[in-house]
């Protein structure tokens, strides 16, 4: 099953002229920017979340020189403010989350056997957003503007009186811009996994990556409406004098803080549970076999997604509410370590009995084990509520959570990029390089972030901008900054490796590591309409399995072909038993144009120029309406009496 | 392959699900998500008004402000809550392929929804006298919470609107294709529920203490 090439096309020559007429643009200025191919838009999501990764790896680097020594001058503390924060937020915001959306974005259509996404031209929409709203955020940097009290904003620090100008009016602005995005793109994939299955995919056949991505955007769905009403809430006490936030006049501090965190818990998961469902998708091909319990897999993750919502008072165990809330969400977040503790050990015992392949990609999956479970470990320590007190808002919550998303994020994420780089780009990555990136990245990693649970311990408080030559302070200080820089060897020389693949790298074969989900059923890089003849799978492994197999070759079928036009099949929720077939949208200006006039709005909105806003508000409802008005058809077709 | 000739084309599934289509389709999911995120956030925003009212304590509405006078907002839930009936109607008419009832439907949804509007800005023109948005945090959520509201009656009415100017041009409704006008009527319905829950949260409840 290793050496399987792309099935020879069940599918005519006529058949697929009529498909790369349908579905092929040719490359021009204008399909740059109107194109609404799933695969082009999730590059670019992969690309532009890597930019702003590189932009906030290398504000901490920063931080990192300057803390290298006590008493260091070489930031002024409010440059220090502005980039520990873009720091956090960048890596939260504009580079976690959109990272992994634009792997679904890619992989979502592609592992299910659909031609593109629920809404094509909404996924362009979304990119869109997703860019504008990331420039708009760090084009306040080189003007001194950026946001400068942590990246999640506490009030009564972020209120008009303690921080004037416009730094934080950037950060609530600008987050509520990429949350359109966000919010878009998450209900995108839960339509697209519902409705655009291949025929045969019941839920019980949905490969675990796609379960991830739909379980994400749940949580997304009912996580994000936290943050976009905080955010807009203290954007109107900050700019029109409202007093949520504001005990002199009937408002609360801590409202803030409740609503934040309600966001922020399931946030924790929104980033890591993807980068979970990478290592379910990635374990297969090197361990030879399924993941072990996938039933319990499913579960765990729709568990999690659930209980995420009921931990967020966790973070706020030094704000003094009653005791008795105290134990519920110690108790919550206690609970929580269980579904996790299910995965992690039904990876293992895939790993136990497989056959294990050691190459890059299951090196990083490895490395993510190692590394997310010693984050774990501090985690269940900060569930207790005693221990949190006495370590909060010191370099030991610092460590914590770089373990839990370096380890929980980007090391699947890396593992991803060396697993999907022949599929996205058509070619095979150096694996000598890869092994040295992932060493340096490795060791780089534990060398900078370990020390901080020490000098955690020995009360060095986070946020400092410098520090006085405290003992154990220093030694440790510098042992993390020597380890910043290894690890920004190891990520360089992941991305020397991702440019040597696409100028040199050997042509990848469609299915480079014996998979077992339908993207590698196809060509690679996929053509544009992704496979010539829809899949029918009868089984949770359909690349493995020889009837899913022939369903693209000599099993094809008129109906799964469908070359007129664009189209794909939809299909229904739970059995995914064939329903009809959908007209997809032609590739538009419209998302760019829509997504032009919203940035608009909000760079108005952030200067004060309210007529301007009003204006791009008109032109934002005026596009929405051109977009979705019906096209003309004959009353007999439309059915009218 | 020997099945493709234009028999088998014209009795695939293809040809034959354009007659009847069958199951919910993708806007319909895409609408009720996006209902669903809609709902989240005033729930953040109700949630945010019982907060702010029980950490206060004392006496709610604070500083003097008088309680909510209750004939208008039960006026507009009059108008409000009933302005979906058209709707359905308007819906199950063009399912049957009726144009002259979507019409009618819809048109008759627009003018209650202007009416509630209308009665908003009555509203507001004597609460303003005696308190605005920058008061007290109880102005503060009093008025934002009813505006977010307002507003979403505003977009509401102005895709009612919209499928009305697409209905009276011909050529875009009919029993095979309505699913922009369930659509609509999915957000209408939201919009009128949500304001039952803020009647009873911002006006009812300030009368229970």
């Amino acid at each position: 099953m290793s050496t399987t090439a792309a099935p020879t096309p069940g599918a005519s020559r006529e058949d697929l002229a009529r498909l790369e007429e349908g579905w092929g643009e040719r490359p021009s200025l204008r399909s740059w920017f109107s194109t609404v191919d799933h695969k082009r838009i999730g590059r670019r999501y992969l690309v532009t979340a890597s930019l702003f990764f590189v932009l906030a790896g290398l504000s901490a680097l920063a931080m990192r020189t300057q803390l290298a020594r006590p008493e260091s001058r070489l930031l002024s503390p409010q440059e220090y403010n502005q980039l520990f924060t873009m720091h956090g937020t960048a890596m939260i915001f504009l580079f976690a989350t959109p990272m992994l959306f634009g792997f679904g974005n890619f992989l979502v259509p592609l592992m299910i056997g659909a031609r593109d996404m629920a809404f094509p031209k909404l996924n362009a929409f979304g990119y869109w957003v997703f860019l504008f709203a990331g420039l708009f955020m760090w084009a306040s940097l080189p003007f001194g503007a950026a946001p400068n009290a942590g990246w999640f904003a506490y009030v009564p620090l972020t209120d008009e009186g303690n921080t004037p100008g416009l730094h934080m009016d950037v950060y609530s602005l600008g987050l509520l811009f990429l949350g359109i995005a966000t919010t878009a793109g998450s209900i995108n994939f839960i339509v697209t996994a519902l409705k655009l299955r291949a025929p045969g995919m019941s839920l019980n056949r949905v490969p675990l990556f796609v379960w991830a991505i739909v379980a994400t955007a749940f949580m997304v769905i009912f996580a994000l409406p936290a943050l976009n009403a905080d955010n807009a809430l203290l954007f109107l006490d900050r700019r029109f004098g409202t007093h949520f936030f504001d005990p002199a006049h009937g408002g609360n501090a801590l409202l803030w803080q409740h609503l934040f965190w309600i966001f922020g818990h399931p946030d924790v998961y929104i980033i890591v549970m993807p980068a979970l469902g990478i290592v379910s998708a990635v374990l297969p091909a090197f361990t030879r076999r399924g993941v072990v319990g996938y039933a319990l897999v499913v579960f765990a993750m729709a568990s999690i997604a659930i209980i995420s919502f009921g931990v967020w008072v966790h973070h706020m165990f030094a704000t003094g509410l009653p005791q008795l809330s105290y134990g519920f969400f110690s108790a919550a977040s206690t609970i929580i370590t269980i579904p996790s503790g299910i995965q992690i050990f039904a990876w293992l015992a895939t790993m136990l009995l497989g056959r294990l392949v050691l190459k890059v990609p299951l090196l990083f999956v490895i490395g993510f084990i190692v590394t997310f479970v010693l984050g774990g470990f501090t985690g269940t320590m900060f569930a207790l509520t005693a221990f949190d007190q006495q370590v909060t808002d010191s370099y030991f919550v610092v460590a914590h959570f770089h373990y839990v998303l370096i380890g929980g994020a980007v090391f699947p994420i890396l593992a991803a990029i060396y697993y999907w780089l022949p599929k996205i780009t058509g070619r095979m990555y150096h694996e000598g390089l890869g092994r040295w990136a992932f060493w340096l990245f490795f060791t780089g990693m534990h060398v900078t972030f370990f020390p901080m649970h020490l000098y955690g311990l020995f009360g060095m408080p986070r946020r400092v901008y410098t520090y006085p030559n405290e003992p154990g302070w220093a030694g440790w200080n510098l042992v993390a900054t020597a380890g910043s820089y290894v690890l920004a060897i190891g990520l360089l020389l992941v991305l020397i490796g991702v440019v040597h693949a696409v100028r040199r790298g050997r042509p990848a074969p469609p299915d480079p590591w014996g998979g077992d989900t339908l993207e590698w059923s196809t060509d690679s890089p996929p053509k544009p309409y992704n496979f010539p003849v829809l899949p029918q799978v009868h089984s949770l492994h359909p690349t493995w399995d020889e009837t899913s197999r022939t369903s693209m070759t000599e099993g094809a079928t008129d109906d799964r072909i469908m070359a007129d036009g664009r189209r794909t099949l939809a299909t229904s929720e739970l059995d995914g038993r064939r329903e009809r077939t959908v007209d997809m949208p032609e590739s538009s200006l419209q998302p760019l144009l829509l997504a032009l006039a919203m940035l608009v709005f909000f760079t108005s909105m952030l200067f004060g120029w309210y007529p301007v806003a009003i204006v791009a508000g008109l032109v934002v409802a005026a596009t929405i309406a051109v977009w979705l008005w019906p096209t003309r058809r004959p009353e007999q077709e439309l059915g009218v009496r | 392959m020997s099945t493709r000739d234009g028999i088998a084309a014209a009795t695939s599934t293809e040809a034959l699900t354009t007659e009847l289509p069958a199951g919910r389709s993708l806007g319909w999911w895409g609408m009720v998500m996006f209902v669903a995120t809609e709902a989240t956030l005033f729930a953040c925003l109700i949630g945010s008004y019982f907060y702010l009212r029980f950490q206060h304590g004392g006496p709610w509405p604070p500083d003097g402000i008088a309680k909510p006078a209750l004939l208008r907002p039960l006026m507009m839930t009059a108008v409000l809550l009933p302005s979906s009936i058209p709707v359905v109607w308007a819906e199950r008419g063009i399912r049957r392929g009726q144009r002259w009832r979507l019409r009618t439907g819809l048109a008759a949804t627009l003018v209650l929804g202007v009416t509630f509007l209308v009665l908003v800005a009555t509203e507001y023109a004597e609460t303003l006298r005696e308190f605005t948005m920058t008061t007290n945090a109880y102005g503060s959520l009093f008025y934002v919470i009813t505006g977010f509201h307002g507003f979403h009656v505003f977009v509401g009415l102005t895709m009612i609107s919209w499928l009305l100017v697409a209905s009276l041009r011909g050529g875009s409704f009919g029993a095979h294709r309505h699913d922009r006008v369930r659509n609509v009527a999915i957000y209408w319905h939201f919009v009128d529920v949500v304001w039952a829950a803020i009647v009873f949260s911002l006006y009812l409840t300030p009368r229970l203490s």
